[in-house]
């Protein structure tokens, strides 16, 4: 239940904040700062989420395990401006892949 | 911005057949003609493949955190803005509260509202047609519709990649749900190395500048300095306080050299968009 109330919030919030962004004025929105918060709010999101969901290990843990050799892998991927769905896939081999050899 | 690093998803980058080439196949007074067009629905099917296919991860992450087949189709078709997606599964599977795990992943769609506003102006949709549209107003659309040529054309980038996305990442998330069981342990297959694959994919074209990176490396700081010490799913709230923290930091800085903060937000359009 607890699950369907977490989907139901994130559906409707999410579906309000797009439909405000096409249907508020323009000038609202783009106060200078409002604009540096909003391109700053999904990178500080992002990289959180990025590290959280790579070293993240049970409630209130940190591990060092294969996620990171998949990161590290995918990374390089986007160095050198691979697509989207072959970052994904070099890091779910690569943690497959040291998982295996017992990383 | 874009989550793909191809030419269709760099807002600031051209579209990658220059119009001109095929200007003396049309007539002059054509707005938008043929070349432009193509390009928009080439780079809606682009993009809108490549990221509708990872659609099967989300999947895959959703039933391996606990997550029933319904549940997780829900959330790719009502939801339908992928971070969040996995910000919420990601967050519920560490045994974060229901508000907390809504919470983070309503910040990080926040953004679309910014899209929805330069979109706004180029799209120039009818009152009637905005409800609908909006669902599909999300990083992909926004980067192809921005990076082409004439509003038609940027109409047209939008649907094909909206329609293209929907469809896919709705298919591919019932499958990857469904099939999530026949795998096994997903951690076996790397499956749990997916849901940061993508947020690194979307977070790495948005590194551009300075500031970017100040925030990006000062937010991971604060989310893992936060683990041990608050429940879960609130280290990712915690981490966004990096955004106003450097740009009070850039502030505080900018008033002592006596210059002005100057435009090193990344934005294409700066503010003179106002």
């Amino acid at each position: 239940m607890t699950v369907w109330l977490a989907i139901g919030l994130t559906a409707v919030g999410c579906y309000l904040v797009k439909l405000l962004g096409l249907s508020v004025p323009a000038g609202v929105l783009e106060r200078p700062l409002v604009r540096r918060l909003a391109v700053l709010l999904p990178v500080a999101l992002l990289a959180a989420l990025t590290a959280l969901q790579t070293f993240g290990a049970g409630p209130g843990g940190l591990a060092l395990d294969a996620r990171a050799a998949g990161l590290a892998a995918a990374a390089v991927a986007l160095l050198v401006r691979a697509p989207f769905l072959l970052v994904i896939a070099v890091a779910v081999v690569v943690t497959a892949a040291v998982r295996a050899l017992g990383g | 911005m874009s989550p793909a690093p191809t030419t269709a998803g760099r807002p600031d980058a051209g579209p990658p057949d220059p119009p001109a080439a095929t200007v003396p196949a049309v007539p002059a007074s054509a707005p938008d003609h043929a070349g432009a067009r193509r390009a928009a629905v080439r780079d809606g099917l682009g993009v809108g493949i490549a990221v509708g296919l990872s659609g099967f991860a989300f999947g895959v992450t959703a039933a391996s955190a606990g997550l029933s087949v319904l549940q997780a189709c829900a959330l790719s078709l009502l939801v339908f803005t992928g971070a969040s997606q996995f910000a919420l599964v990601g967050a519920l599977a560490a045994g974060g509260n229901p508000f907390t795990a809504a919470a983070g992943a309503f910040f990080l769609g926040a953004r679309n509202a910014f899209y929805g506003l330069r979109l706004a102006g180029l799209l120039r949709l009818r009152r009637r047609l905005r409800p609908f549209a909006a669902h599909w107003v999300i990083d992909e659309t926004a980067a192809v519709a921005l990076a082409q040529a004439g509003p038609r054309a940027a109409r047209l980038g939008f649907a094909v990649t909206g329609a293209t996305l929907y469809v896919l990442w709705n298919v591919t998330t019932l499958l990857g749900a469904v099939g999530a069981g026949a795998l096994g342990d997903p951690a076996a297959w790397g499956l749990d190395a997916a849901g940061p694959a993508v947020f690194l994919a979307l977070l790495a074209p948005m590194l551009e500048g300075a500031r970017e990176r100040a925030t990006a490396a000062l937010a991971v700081l604060l989310a893992l300095a936060a683990v041990p010490l608050l429940p879960a799913g609130v280290p990712v709230l915690v981490a966004a306080a990096a955004a106003p923290l450097v740009l009070l930091a850039a502030g505080a800085r900018a008033r002592r050299s006596g210059v002005g903060t100057g435009s090193g937000d990344g934005s294409a359009d700066g503010e003179a968009a106002r």
